[in-house]
């Protein structure tokens, strides 16, 4: 059987493996054991979504139970720097019955308000876990409270750089979009440089932005005053930018130009100007072809953030590559494990809104 | 016709003098060097890093691609569907995972060197891969399928001389993207000590040298233009080839 967790003497050392039954005084074993197996027992049950969902809470329920407990236990007999982390047992369990609950979730269909409300559920579930001060026992809850104060700073940092950058490439990327749906000269010019950006390696964008910034940096008179420098922020939000531009240009030519000819015709018809016609007829109709490519470049850009930790862009990469050359699995995890959640919730929220705009157009047709 | 020929002639002649003769841009390269520091980057061969650069994204895509597209035929067929869902919510959640966030947590498994590289750009691959592929069994011509049902073909036969050779183009396009990709993600596994041609832009990062930067980007960026062009000919021929065969039949 694969160990269930790990404990070490410190954070760097090589740790041992517990398996299961060691982890934690029979009774809290026997629980998980018995919600485990439970809980995937309900997950076979084909016909009934809801109680396959239910059986993945007890199953996660049931394998949090050991691990808190068995951390306390086994701390309790350590000395003062023994770490207890999950181990790869842990980790395939939970993947195994969080996958079961995305399949029975996918299988249930519920509507965006729905999976909103589930997804704000669940989310407070974790919070409430975290904030109950159960898993501070873990070895990454330890590594966070020692720099809680750097961790949400580098949360904002890394929301700030992907959602930002984002926005940035929303702004151009419209007006530059509708140009080229309208040009055919204006699609020739720009795509293929956007195509070309898109093919530089993002490690090399995030190195070759350094030199350019520093150079305007030193020679725009003001651009030092509003944080333009060689290495830092801006960098990594202009490179994040470039790299974004490409999806949302490309996929607002494509929205705009599968629209039926008959509606276009109708809205002319009826005496609409260019103007009217583009707000209130072709940006609505093409709108999710627009936001499905809002979606990619979002969750892109969040696991693209992560480079600009080897840049001093912030973000949760500076957990990473700190943990990654000190070779200390804590900090690695305090850094990736964030960036994950945050990129599984921002794919869910960005398709609620995919289905909401798909849906409102079909409701108003007659 | 003719242009685009030369035109990719000469990006072939420049990537084989940047890997295989890289001084001979010293000039080139100099001005965004530190002054006095190395211009080229010769701790390890270019060649060798372009090697194993291509060979990790190699195995990892055609991996991929293996899987994804078994995967893909397993739920189009009648007794796979029920788990069509949970094969589109694996990919997705592969797709979702950023490749840094996945380097970073298969270390500890793995271990530094290409093993984390490997499983990064593996999922990362697999989405682009299977919804085409899904797309490629799912558009075939069902006057096409009845009639390779009417010779009598077994539904092995179906699969490997009708349905595969039809929907080959449209996985083809999957591939392409998958490939294009890792091309630029595999240089991010150097940070975990993957040996590519990432090492050479971690070493510019690392000591301020613009010219290394560059020289990695470049042979990478050219690297990327010229496989995405290879793939999309052999798609053209393949298309080409897939429509005599719909006329025929």
């Amino acid at each position: 059987m694969l160990p269930f967790g790990v404990i070490r003497e410190n954070r760097i050392v090589l740790g041992e493996d517990v398996a299961l039954w060691a982890m934690a005084p029979p009774w809290a074993v026997s629980v998980t054991l018995a919600a485990v197996v439970a809980g995937l027992a309900m997950g076979l049950v084909r016909s009934r979504q809801w109680l396959r969902f239910a059986g993945s809470l007890v199953g996660v329920g049931g394998i949090v139970l050991t691990l808190t407990i068995g951390a306390r236990a086994l701390l309790a007999d350590a000395g003062e720097l023994a770490r207890v982390s999950p181990a790869i047992g842990f980790w395939l369990l939970l993947l195994a019955l969080l996958l079961l609950m995305a399949d029975a979730l996918s299988a249930m269909r519920p509507g965006p308000g729905a999976r909103f409300a589930i997804l704000v559920g669940l989310l407070g579930a974790f919070g409430a876990l975290l904030g109950s001060g159960a898993l501070m026992d873990l070895s990454v809850m330890q590594e966070y409270a020692g720099r809680a104060a750097s961790f949400w700073t580098a949360a904002q940092r890394h929301v700030a750089l992907a959602i930002g950058s984002l926005a940035a490439a929303a702004l151009v990327g419209f007006p530059l979009g509708i140009l080229c749906h309208r040009r055919a000269k204006a699609r020739g010019a720009v795509l293929p440089v956007l195509s070309l950006l898109q093919t530089i390696p993002s490690l090399a964008m995030f190195g070759l932005m350094i030199p350019i910034l520093s150079w305007v940096g030193a020679s725009v008179p003001g651009a030092r005053a509003i944080g333009i420098a060689g290495i830092g922020f801006a960098p990594a939000f202009l490179a994040l930018f470039l790299y974004s531009l490409l999806p949302v240009v490309s996929n607002t030519v494509a929205g705009l130009g599968t629209l039926p000819p008959a509606t276009l015709e109708a809205a002319t018809g009826m005496g609409m100007t260019t103007r009217q016609r583009l707000m209130r007829v072709e940006l609505p109709l093409a709108l999710p072809v627009i936001l499905a490519a809002i979606r990619i470049v979002l969750v892109q850009n969040i696991g693209l953030a992560v480079i600009a930790g080897l840049i001093g862009g912030g973000g949760f990469g500076t957990f990473v590559f700190q943990g990654l050359n000190q070779t200390a699995t804590d900090l690695i995890l305090l850094g990736a494990l964030p960036t994950v959640l945050m990129a599984i919730v921002a794919g869910v929220l960005m398709d609620i809104c995919v289905d909401l705009t798909r849906r409102a157009p079909k409701g108003a047709a007659p | 016709m003719r242009k685009g020929l030369i035109l990719r002639g000469l990006l072939v002649a420049l990537l084989v003098a940047l890997v295989l003769r890289p001084e001979l841009f010293t000039p080139l390269f100099a001005p965004f060097a530190p002054n006095g520091g190395p211009v080229i980057y010769q701790r390890t061969s270019l060649l060798s890093l372009s090697l194993s650069h291509l060979g990790l994204v190699a195995v990892a895509s055609g991996l991929a691609t293996v899987v994804a597209v078994s995967l893909a035929i397993l739920v189009t067929r009648p007794a796979g569907a029920a788990f069509r869902p949970l094969s589109r919510t694996i990919t997705n959640i592969g797709q979702t995972f950023p490749p840094v966030a996945v380097l970073a947590l298969t270390v500890p498994v793995f271990g530094f060197g290409s093993g984390p590289t490997l499983v990064a750009l593996f999922l990362y691959g697999l989405l682009p891969v299977f919804e085409n592929a899904m797309t490629g069994f799912g558009t075939l011509p069902p006057r096409t399928m009845e009639a390779a049902r009417g010779m009598g073909l077994t539904r092995w036969q179906q699969l490997w001389q009708v349905e595969l050779p039809l929907a080959a183009p449209v996985i083809l396009t999957g591939i392409r993207l998958s490939v294009v990709i890792s091309l630029g993600t595999a240089t991010i596994g150097s940070t975990v000590a993957a040996a590519t041609l990432g090492e050479v832009i971690i070493a510019g990062l690392l000591t301020d040298n613009t010219a290394y930067v560059l020289q990695g980007g470049l042979i990478v960026g050219i690297f990327a233009v010229l496989l995405y062009d290879a793939l999309v000919l052999v798609e053209r021929a393949l298309a080409r080839r897939m429509g005599r065969v719909q006329q025929a039949a």
